[in-house]
C-alpha cells in the first residue's frame, strides 16, 4: 500500500487487484454440479426427524392431547408436547428497548394450552424417519375450543375487539409518533394537496430450500451443534445457549449452503428452537425441513401495511410537507429477537427520504392478529415507504400537471447538500440522487419513451412510465440492534492467514446464501496481499472457525465484513513484508507482493515466491534472523461508528402496458440506478439489484397470503401463492453512480436490498399512468386483474 | 401400502436394484436412499421445478413420480449430467454469468435449458423465458439465467 493511507483503492490497481472487476465466484462448480450440502441433504449417525402437529385454528384453547395412538407407531421415538418440552427450553419475549413501548407475550417452542395462529405447533412427533413421523402425527388426537380470532388489523384495537394477550392489556404492540418541522402551517401553505390510502399486500420470501435444521446435542461432550441455513450464525448461538440453559461455548452454528434466505432465515422460528430442544431432551440429532405448507404457515410474512399519506406542494412543484398514518398487524407474537417493530419504524424512518421538505409527521401502528408471524424480510419498510412516497408524489404531480421527473428534479435533495439529515433526523454523508436521475433518464431515453407512449395511446393501447426514487439503510452500526439489547453482533471479523505453500486461508463472520460473501472477501483479501484469488480459500458459517460478528443481512456483508478483511489482509501484509525483508536483506518499503511473490517495488523483479517465504517460515525458522518471530496471521474486526447507516439511494423506472380487458399488466422494461459507493464486483452487484428487483415485482403483481376472516391462510402452496416466473419477467438495465463512503477504508455500502426497496413503487406509479386517461388511480399491491378491473369499472 | 416393491433401474448410466415401499416418490427415492442429493426438493406438489430430472430422456418432476414408476427406466440427474460432461458449456456459461446465486434451483433449471438446447438450436429470449417458466428462482430475477442459456445456444452453433 506504499505510504499513502486514506483511499487506497486505486493504490490496489496492480495485477491481483479484483476490486472493481468481475470475475466468477469461487466454487459455483459445487452447486452448478449438484454437489453442494444444504441443511436437507445432510445426514448423521442416530439422526432422526420430526414433524409437527399444528394447529388447524388461528385461536383456540388447547383441551387435551391424546398421543396414545401415535407413540405406538414403528419407528416413533417420541411424541412432546409444550408443556414437555418446557423443561429444557425457556420461552422468550420479541421486545428491543430502543423501541419504547413494545411490548409482546412470552412465546413457546410448542404451544402450551393455547395457539394463536393457524399453524403453530402444538405436538412433536420424532421418528427414524420423515415418514414415520408424519404417518404418527396422523394419530395424535388434539381437542380444541375455538376463540374469537382477531384478523382485521384496522379493527385490532376497537374496543369490541377480543384481547389476544390478556396481559398485555391490548393488541398494540407498539406505536410511534413522529412530528418534525411545521406540518400543519405547510400543509396550509399548500396550493394543493393529495391524499391516499395506500395497501399493501401481506407476502412472504418462499426460499426455494424450506427452513431446514439438525440439531446434535452430543451429551457425552455436553455440546449441541446445530447445523442451519442462517443468515446470523452467531445469533443463533447465542439464542441457542440463553434458553437451553447452556454457555455459548456450548454450542456451535454450522451453516454450509443455504437455498435462498432473503430475510426469512435471520429470525429465530419456535419450530427451530422446539428442535434444538428435543435434540436435547433425546441426546441425538434430530433434523427438521419445513414442508411447502409449512413454509407459508410459518416462514415470516411481511409487508401488510395500510398507510394513509398526505402531500402539500406549491403550484411550482416544490413539496411542502408529507404526512403519514401507518398500522400494521404482525400475528400474534413480535418476532425474536430482532422484533416485529422494526419495519413499521423503519416506514417512519424513511418516508420522503429523498426529498428536501423538512415538514413530516408520521404514526405508525402495529398491532396482534391470529395469523402468522410477520417481520423483516428483504428491504424492511423500504417498499412500503418508498410505494407511499413516490406514489403521493405522482399524486401532488397530477394535481398541479407537472410532469413525474419534473417534481422530483424541484424536490429531491441537491447533490452538493451533504452531509445533511432528513426530516426523521436519518443522516446522510453523500447521496447523488440527481446524478442517479440524469443517468436513469439518459437510459430509458425517458422523452421517446413518453412520445412513443403518446402515440400508442391513440391505437388505445395503455403503456405506463413509472417511476421510483429511494434511500436504502445499510451497513448499520449497533444502533439497529445492538442498543436495544440484543445480542446481535453489529461488527464483523475477518482472520487471514497465509498456509504453508503460500496460499490464503480467510475466516470471515459474514455468511453466504449466493450473493457473494465468499466472492468479494476473497477479491478484496487476493487484491491487497497480492495473491491471485484462486490461492485464497474463503471460510465462513461456522462459530468454531470464524471470528465473531453479525452475519449478512441489512446490506452489510460487503461494506462491513469487506472491510474488516481489507484491515486484516493489509496486516498480514505488512507480516508477509518484514519476513521478505529480513529473508532478502532487505527492507518492507523496497519490497512488494505481486503474482504470489515478493517482487522490487522498483523494477517488479521478483525476489522470493509465497510458497518459499511459507516454508521457510513454517520449517525452516531456524534460518531467520534472531528476534523474528513471524506471524503470517492476522485479524481485524469493523464496524461503522461514525454514521449509525450508511444509506444509499437510487431511482428505478418500469415500463410496463396494461390490457384493459382483461386487467394484465405487462411488464416491458425496468431501469435501476444505484449509488452503493464502491463497488467490489459490478456482476455481482448488478445480479443482487436484479434479484431485489424482481422480488419487489412480485409483491407488485401477485404475492399475497390470502387469509379468510377465521384467520385461515387458503392459498398456502406454490400453485395458489403467485411468485415471479421466467415468462413475466422483464429484461433489467442497470446503472451506477459511484459515492464511496468516508467511513471505511473501502468505501463500499450495501446493495443487497436496493432493487426490492423501489421496484413495487415504480410499477404502481406505471400503472396509474397507463390508467390516467381512464380516470382510474389504484394505491394497492398486488395489482391483481381484478382490482384492476374493479378501478376500470369493469367489474 | 406398507409391502415393499422391487425396482430396478438404471440411474446415471449405473444399474440400481432396489425394494422401496410403493408410497415413494422418485426424488425422495433419488436422495434418502441413493444419496444423489443433487435433485432438490422444494415444493412437493409440482410447481417449483426444482426437483427436474430426466427420465428416459424426458424431463419430469421427480417428486410428481412415484420411484416404482421409474421400474425399467434410465434417470439421469444432476451428477450424471455433470460427470458426463453433457451440459459443461452450459454449467460454464451459468458460472461465468452468475446465473445462479443460491443454487437451489440450479439443477432443475440446468436440466430444463439442457431440455431446449437438445430441442432448439436458436430459441430467442422469449423462448428460453416460456421454457424455463416451470422452474422457480427466487435469487437472480431470471436474467442472467435466459442469458446464460442464450450465449450456449450461440456456442453450439458455432457463434462466439
Amino acid at each position: 500500500m506504499n505510504k499513502q493511507e486514506g483511499k487506497a483503492l486505486s493504490e490496489l490497481d496492480r495485477p491481483n487487484s479484483y476490486i472493481g472487476k468481475t470475475v466468477p465466484r469461487p466454487n459455483l462448480d459445487r452447486l452448478l454440479q449438484g454437489r453442494g450440502l444444504y441443511v436437507s441433504d445432510l445426514e448423521l449417525p442416530r439422526m432422526t426427524h420430526v414433524v409437527f402437529v399444528r394447529s388447524p385454528h388461528a385461536h383456540a384453547k388447547i383441551v387435551g392431547i391424546d398421543t396414545q395412538a401415535a407413540r405406538k407407531m414403528p419407528g416413533v421415538v417420541a411424541v412432546v408436547t409444550g408443556e414437555e418440552l418446557s423443561a429444557v427450553i425457556t420461552p422468550w419475549v420479541g421486545v428491543l428497548s430502543h423501541l419504547k413501548g413494545l411490548k409482546s407475550a412470552p412465546q413457546r417452542a410448542i404451544a402450551v394450552d393455547r395457539v394463536c395462529w393457524q399453524g403453530e405447533a402444538v405436538v412433536a412427533i420424532v421418528a427414524t424417519s420423515r415418514a414415520a413421523a408424519e404417518d404418527a402425527a396422523d394419530l395424535v388426537i388434539v381437542d380444541y375450543e375455538e376463540l374469537p380470532v382477531v384478523t382485521d388489523m384496522r379493527t385490532a384495537l376497537d374496543a369490541g375487539t377480543p384481547v389476544i394477550h390478556a396481559s398485555l392489556g391490548d393488541n398494540l404492540a407498539f406505536e410511534r409518533v413522529l412530528d418534525a418541522g411545521t406540518v400543519d402551517a405547510a400543509f396550509a401553505d399548500a396550493d394543493e394537496v393529495a391524499e391516499a390510502e395506500f395497501v399493501f399486500g401481506r407476502h412472504t420470501g418462499v426460499t426455494l430450500e424450506p427452513r431446514s435444521v439438525v440439531a446434535d446435542w452430543n451429551a457425552a461432550e455436553a455440546r449441541l451443534t446445530i447445523y442451519q441455513g442462517t443468515q446470523a450464525p452467531h445469533m443463533v448461538q447465542n439464542i441457542a445457549a440463553l434458553h437451553l440453559g447452556l454457555e455459548e461455548a456450548q454450542v456451535r452454528v454450522i451453516c454450509k449452503d443455504v437455498g435462498g434466505s432473503f430475510g426469512i432465515k435471520v429470525h429465530i422460528y419456535a419450530d427451530e428452537m422446539a428442535t434444538y430442544a428435543l435434540s436435547k431432551l433425546l441426546k441425538r440429532p434430530v433434523k427438521f425441513v419445513a414442508d411447502r405448507m409449512e413454509s407459508f404457515n410459518t416462514d415470516i410474512h411481511a409487508r401488510d401495511h395500510r398507510c394513509k399519506g398526505r402531500i402539500g406542494v406549491k403550484r411550482d412543484g416544490i413539496i411542502t410537507a408529507f404526512e403519514i398514518d401507518d398500522l400494521t398487524g404482525i400475528g400474534p407474537y413480535s418476532m425474536y429477537p430482532r422484533t416485529s417493530a422494526i419495519e413499521a419504524n423503519q416506514v417512519v424512518n424513511l418516508v420522503g427520504g429523498p426529498y428536501t421538505t423538512k415538514n413530516y409527521r408520521a404514526r405508525a401502528r402495529v398491532v396482534f392478529q391470529n395469523k402468522n408471524v410477520m417481520c423483516q424480510y428483504r428491504a424492511v419498510g423500504h417498499p412500503i415507504a418508498c410505494s407511499v412516497t413516490e406514489g403521493l408524489v405522482d399524486l401532488a404531480a397530477a394535481k398541479i400537471g407537472m410532469d413525474p421527473v419534473e417534481i422530483r428534479r424541484r424536490n429531491l435533495v441537491p447533490d452538493d447538500a451533504y452531509p445533511c439529515a432528513s426530516a426523521s433526523g436519518l443522516r446522510f454523508e453523500l447521496l447523488s440522487h440527481h446524478q442517479a436521475l440524469n443517468k436513469l433518464l439518459e437510459m430509458m431515453n425517458y422523452d421517446a419513451l413518453r412520445a412513443e407512449q403518446a402515440s400508442l395511446r391513440k391505437q388505445n393501447i395503455h403503456r405506463g412510465i413509472g417511476i421510483a426514487s429511494f434511500i436504502e439503510v445499510t451497513n448499520p452500526s449497533a444502533a439497529f440492534y445492538g442498543v436495544g439489547g440484543a445480542k446481535i453482533s453489529s461488527q464483523d471479523g475477518v482472520a487471514v492467514r497465509l498456509d504453508a505453500q503460500g496460499a490464503v486461508v480467510c475466516q470471515t463472520s459474514i455468511t453466504e446464501q449466493g450473493q457473494g460473501s465468499e466472492s468479494l472477501t476473497a477479491q478484496i483479501v487476493g487484491s491487497v496481499l497480492g495473491v491471485s484469488m484462486e490461492k485464497v480459500r474463503v471460510i465462513l458459517g461456522d462459530t468454531d472457525q470464524t471470528p465473531y460478528g453479525g452475519g449478512t443481512w441489512a446490506s452489510r456483508g460487503a461494506g462491513i465484513g469487506g472491510e474488516a478483511a481489507l484491515q486484516a489482509a493489509k496486516i498480514l501484509r505488512k507480516n508477509i513484508l518484514d519476513v521478505a525483508a529480513a529473508i532478502l536483506q532487505s527492507t518492507p518499503a523496497e519490497l512488494d507482493i505481486a503474482n504470489n511473490q515478493i517482487v522490487n517495488v522498483g523494477d517488479g523483479a521478483p525476489r522470493i515466491e509465497l510458497r518459499e517465504l511459507a516454508r521457510i517460515v513454517y520449517f525452516r525458522p531456524d534460518t531467520l534472523p534472531p528476534g523474528i518471530q513471524p506471524e503470517l496471521m492476522a485479524t481485524r474486526h469493523y464496524v461503522p461508528r461514525e454514521y449509525p447507516f450508511a444509506f444509499t439511494n437510487g431511482i428505478q423506472a418500469s415500463w410496463l402496458e396494461v390490457d384493459t380487458d382483461t386487467g394484465f399488466v405487462k411488464l416491458l422494461k425496468h431501469w435501476v440506478v444505484e449509488d452503493c459507493g464502491t463497488i467490489i464486483n459490478p456482476q455481482l452487484v448488478d445480479e443482487q439489484i436484479r434479484g431485489g428487483v424482481v422480488q419487489g415485482l412480485g409483491a407488485a403483481l401477485f404475492e399475497k397470503c390470502l387469509y379468510d376472516e377465521r384467520g385461515q391462510l387458503t392459498n398456502a402452496n406454490m400453485a395458489d401463492y403467485l411468485v415471479p416466473m421466467s415468462g413475466e419477467m422483464p429484461d433489467i438495465d442497470i446503472g451506477h453512480v459511484v459515492s464511496p463512503t468516508s467511513e471505511s477504508e473501502l468505501g463500499a455500502k450495501g446493495a443487497g436490498e436496493a432493487g426490492t426497496a423501489g421496484a413495487a413503487a415504480c410499477v404502481a406509479n406505471a400503472v396509474n399512468d397507463a390508467l390516467a386517461p381512464l380516470g382510474a388511480v389504484i394505491t394497492e399491491i398486488p395489482l391483481t386483474p381484478e382490482l384492476i378491473l374493479t378501478a376500470l369499472k369493469r367489474i | 401400502m406398507t409391502a415393499t416393491h422391487s425396482i430396478s433401474l438404471e440411474v446415471n448410466g449405473e444399474r440400481v436394484e432396489a425394494l422401496i415401499p410403493p408410497r415413494i416418490n422418485l426424488a425422495d427415492f433419488l436422495r434418502d436412499h441413493l444419496k444423489l442429493t443433487g435433485t432438490h426438493v422444494g415444493c412437493e406438489h409440482g410447481v417449483c421445478g426444482a426437483c427436474t430430472i430426466r427420465v428416459n430422456g424426458e424431463i419430469v418432476r421427480s417428486c410428481l413420480m412415484l420411484a416404482v414408476q421409474a421400474n425399467e427406466a434410465s434417470v439421469e440427474t444432476i451428477e450424471g449430467l455433470s460427470d458426463s460432461g453433457e451440459i459443461s458449456d452450459l454449467q460454464a456459461a451459468f458460472r461465468e454469468r452468475n446465473a445462479l446465486q443460491c443454487g437451489f434451483c440450479t439443477p432443475g433449471m440446468l436440466i430444463s435449458a439442457q431440455d431446449l438446447l437438445k430441442a432448439e438450436s436458436e430459441p430467442d429470449r422469449e423462448r428460453i423465458r416460456e421454457h424455463l417458466s416451470g422452474n422457480y428462482c427466487r435469487c437472480t430475477g431470471y436474467q442472467a439465467i435466459v442469458d446464460a442459456v442464450e450465449a450456449t445456444a450461440r456456442a453450439r452453433r458455432g457463434g462466439s
